[in-house]
């Protein structure tokens, strides 16, 4: 019994059972399977996380969103005071997360690629886009750059899913994406 | 004393430190049982404080009830994590390291000075990292991430709990080394105490782990230290937070194993297998931060596919072993037992009215059905950008931790109660419900919050509905729903648990004592055993084919291929990225 010594000493010399070994065998290859899996994606797949992030002191990445808000801001969001950025398709995004919002909001156009540049310029945040479902962390001092293409217009919602102290709950950003060359309502400044 | 005896080797010597155990002969050292006693009583006061605070938190999240204000939501999560995840399983893990060695050995246990050490260090500890919590000030989730910082007693506590538990393993150690020069048992140690020798030197690399990191962010917490690596944080704390959950399982189904011993006679199909499947723990689990680390920036692919899959696929295949060992014991046992009707007589037969089966059961399919399938899906580098930081992640260790550990320690502590307290279990009708009202609510919160988490909803997060955020947003009604679902099987789980501390403290203080006369009886309800211990030396399948369990792992391998590749197809419809 398992709570008692193996009866017989020499218990490594025991034959396994036939199927033992198949499941063992079965198991062993879905392992595999999986591996493959995520190696084929690399490969074949379109959702890999960018392993594209540099080092980056957070007064420049704040320095470097507040330039391309100015830059690409087209109108404010709602009564919210809060700046609407339109990039040019196929360019550089930047968002910025700090406490506790995400920074500036943005307008792309659907079925164009960005390179979104997340960094957080005081604690971890976690960029939640909502309902897409797409979850990276976003880490002070770290600038990551993805490359991203929306496949859907409309309004989607970036909430903070890194506990990030007491307002943490209230941390909400915004994505628009548009069909491409519309003007959306936003008249550039 | 101690030492005379460590320098002649001879038991005897000592006679009046041991009692004899009417029920398997083995002597019993009485401080092993004292510090047995004490770690468990600990842990389950904890386990009775956190599992109210677990209940306050899903109330909580039940957008309709919304029982805590912000502020203390944060501080009481924080607690729930410690509490549970730290103070209940490890002081839970010292009592089932004394029982496999000293008890199970036969011996005596090394240095129970050092060991009662222990228990004061992780005791003060743990006392001093909860008060510190509950003063405010330190509500930053027991993972605690910098920049976000804590009081200092809050990592001086964990280092003080840390300590203690290195202490106990290390008797631990001591016991095994004394019991082979004292020769009390022949042979090899039996396959609990191996069990339970993985478990210790896992956690052994997760003590290390934890003091590398948790020393440096201490002094850093106290002005020493400017910075701490946000990156490198997380992958050092996660060395010390994920091995521990192999201590975890190591434990747990080393449980499982005593349990069918102890209940049905069960013995392991095969010594080697069950060894093997145990020692691949120890060999893959040391870098399983990495499937903690799948979206930081800044890590590269090769790093996160070859440690999430060579790794971790290695230790999850030990997993699948005992996932077909276990059954596959009590079914030869249960043949053996006369119950040869069918694929499933042995199952429909087997002592279910006994809370220690039942619950060890319970644990066993959930462990594996609800946490090891969740769990591997969500190790899988591109499907954690899907599912990282929402509420799949608590409600797939809900079903790991709390449904496979948790209720596994629960079943074992009805065996506890009458081989260790030397007490009967007080209302054998409540308890032999307790598994099943805990381990319903426990299904339930964890499908719940994984079905929240499918839909987006984030983990440690108060308020679903946004009321104060600038931008609006809501979560889908459907996630309002499974919140409140979550809520109700919450009560459930709390009711269960509650029930199970109740059914405790009640039987240690006024349970009937236990003798002789009616120690068997005091184990609960089991079969008849048709067949003397003697006669099959090993778990035998070549004698009893095994159809039951065959199709159990088929139906668990079918489940798990489906899944898994439903969500690679749920992951292709996202916006492509790279
Ligand atoms: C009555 C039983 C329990 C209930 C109702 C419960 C419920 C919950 C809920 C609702 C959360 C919060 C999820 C979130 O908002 O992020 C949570 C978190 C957690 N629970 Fe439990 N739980 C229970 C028992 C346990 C047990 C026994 C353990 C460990 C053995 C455990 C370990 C944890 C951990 C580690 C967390 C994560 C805390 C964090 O995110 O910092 N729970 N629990
Ligand atoms: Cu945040």
């Amino acid at each position: 019994m398992a709570i008692h010594p193996p009866e017989r000493r020499v218990w490594w010399n025991e034959p396994i059972e036939k199927d033992e070994i198949i499941w063992i065998v079965i198991a062993f290859l879905w392992g595999l399977v999986m591996f493959g899996a995520m190696v084929y994606w690399h490969i074949e797949g379109r959702q890999n996380l960018s392993t594209q992030a540099y080092r980056i002191d957070p007064a420049l990445f704040e320095k470097r969103t507040a330039e391309f808000t100015k830059q690409f801001k087209v109108r404010e969001e709602g009564t919210t005071g809060i700046p609407v950025a339109r990039p040019m398709a196929g360019g550089d995004v930047y968002m910025l997360a700090r406490l506790w919002e995400w920074w500036p909001v943005l307008e792309l156009e659907k079925g164009r690629s960005y390179r979104l540049h997340l960094s957080s310029l005081d604690w971890q945040h976690g960029f939640s886009l909502q309902p897409v479902n797409i979850n990276i962390q976003v880490h002070p001092g770290i600038e990551h750059v993805i490359t991203m293409t929306p496949t859907e217009t409309g309004t989607f919602s970036v909430v903070c899913n890194e506990f990030c102290g007491i307002g943490h709950h209230t941390m909400v950003g915004r994505i628009h994406v548009v069909e491409p060359g519309s003007t959306a309502g936003s008249k550039p400044q | 004393m101690a030492m005379a005896t460590a320098e002649t080797g001879v038991i005897g010597g000592v006679a009046a430190r041991f009692r004899t155990c009417p029920a398997s002969g083995l002597k019993i050292d009485l401080a092993a049982q004292r510090l047995i006693k004490a770690n468990a009583v600990a842990a389950v006061v904890f386990l009775a404080i956190g599992g109210i605070f677990g209940l306050m938190v899903a109330l909580t999240r039940w957008q309709a009830v919304h029982l805590l204000p912000a502020d203390m939501f944060y501080l009481v999560l924080t607690a729930h994590g410690l509490d549970v995840l730290l103070l209940w399983i490890l002081f839970f893990e010292m009592a089932v390291l004394y029982f496999a060695s000293a008890v199970l050995l036969n011996c005596r246990l090394a240095a129970p000075r050092i060991a009662w050490l222990g228990f004061a260090l992780m005791l003060g500890g743990g006392l001093l990292t909860n008060i510190t919590v509950l003063q405010g000030q330190s509500s930053v989730m027991f993972t605690s991430y910098p920049p976000l910082q804590a009081h200092p007693n809050f990592y001086l506590g964990l280092i003080l709990f840390a300590v203690g538990a290195l202490l106990g393993c290390l008797v631990f150690l001591g016991t095994l080394v004394i019991a082979k020069e004292e020769k009390t048992y022949e042979g090899s140690v039996p396959l609990v105490t191996f069990g339970a020798l993985t478990a210790c030197i896992i956690a052994i690399f997760t003590i290390a782990s934890g003091a590398i990191i948790l020393v440096p962010t201490w002094l850093w917490s106290i002005g020493y230290i400017s910075e701490i690596n946000t990156v490198m944080y997380k992958l050092v704390w996660w060395a010390m937070g994920h091995s521990s959950q192999q201590v975890n399982v190591a434990a747990h189904v080393s449980i499982w194993y005593a349990i069918i011993a102890i209940l049905l006679g069960a013995k392991p199909l095969s010594e080697k297998v069950s060894r093997t499947a145990f020692f691949l723990y120890i060999l893959f689990l040391q870098l399983a931060s990495a499937h903690h680390l799948l979206v930081e920036p800044g890590v590269s692919a090769e790093w996160r596919v070859f440690n999430t899959s060579y790794f971790m696929y290695m230790a999850v295949l030990g997993s699948m072993i005992h996932g077909m060992t276990v059954p596959g014991a009590i079914e030869a046992a249960q043949r053996r037992n006369g119950y040869t009707r069918g694929a499933f007589e042995w199952l429909r037969k087997a002592p279910w009215g006994n809370p220690a089966f039942s619950g060890m059961f319970l644990s066993l399919v959930m462990f594996g059905f609800l946490g090891g399938i969740s769990g591997v899906v969500l190790g899988t580098e591109q499907i954690n950008i899907m599912l990282h930081n929402t509420l799949y992640v608590p409600g797939h260790f809900h079903a790991t931790v709390v449904a496979g550990t948790t209720l596994a320690f629960m079943a074992v502590t009805y065996l506890l109660l009458p081989l260790i307290f030397q007490r009967q279990v007080i209302w054998p009708r409540l308890a032999k419900w307790q598994p099943y009202l805990f381990g319903i609510g426990v299904a339930g919160i964890s499908l719940f919050m994984m079905g929240a988490g499918t839909l987006g909803v984030a983990r440690r997060h108060w308020d679903v509905a946004f009321s104060d955020a600038a931008l609006s947003f809501a979560y889908p009604a459907a996630a309002f729903l499974m919140l409140a679902l979550n809520g109700l099987s919450a009560i459930l789980a709390a009711t269960g648990g509650a029930l199970f501390v109740v059914l405790v403290v009640a039987s240690v203080l006024w349970g009937k004592p236990v003798d002789e006369t009616n120690i068997i009886e005091s184990l609960g309800p089991m079969p008849q055993r048709q067949v003397g211990d003697a006669v099959a030396s090993y778990g035998n399948a070549g004698t009893w084919k095994l159809p039951g369990t065959y199709i159990l792992v088929s139906v668990f391998f079918t489940a798990f291929v489906l899944y898994y590749f439903v969500n690679w197809k749920y992951l292709s419809q996202l916006w492509p990225m790279g």
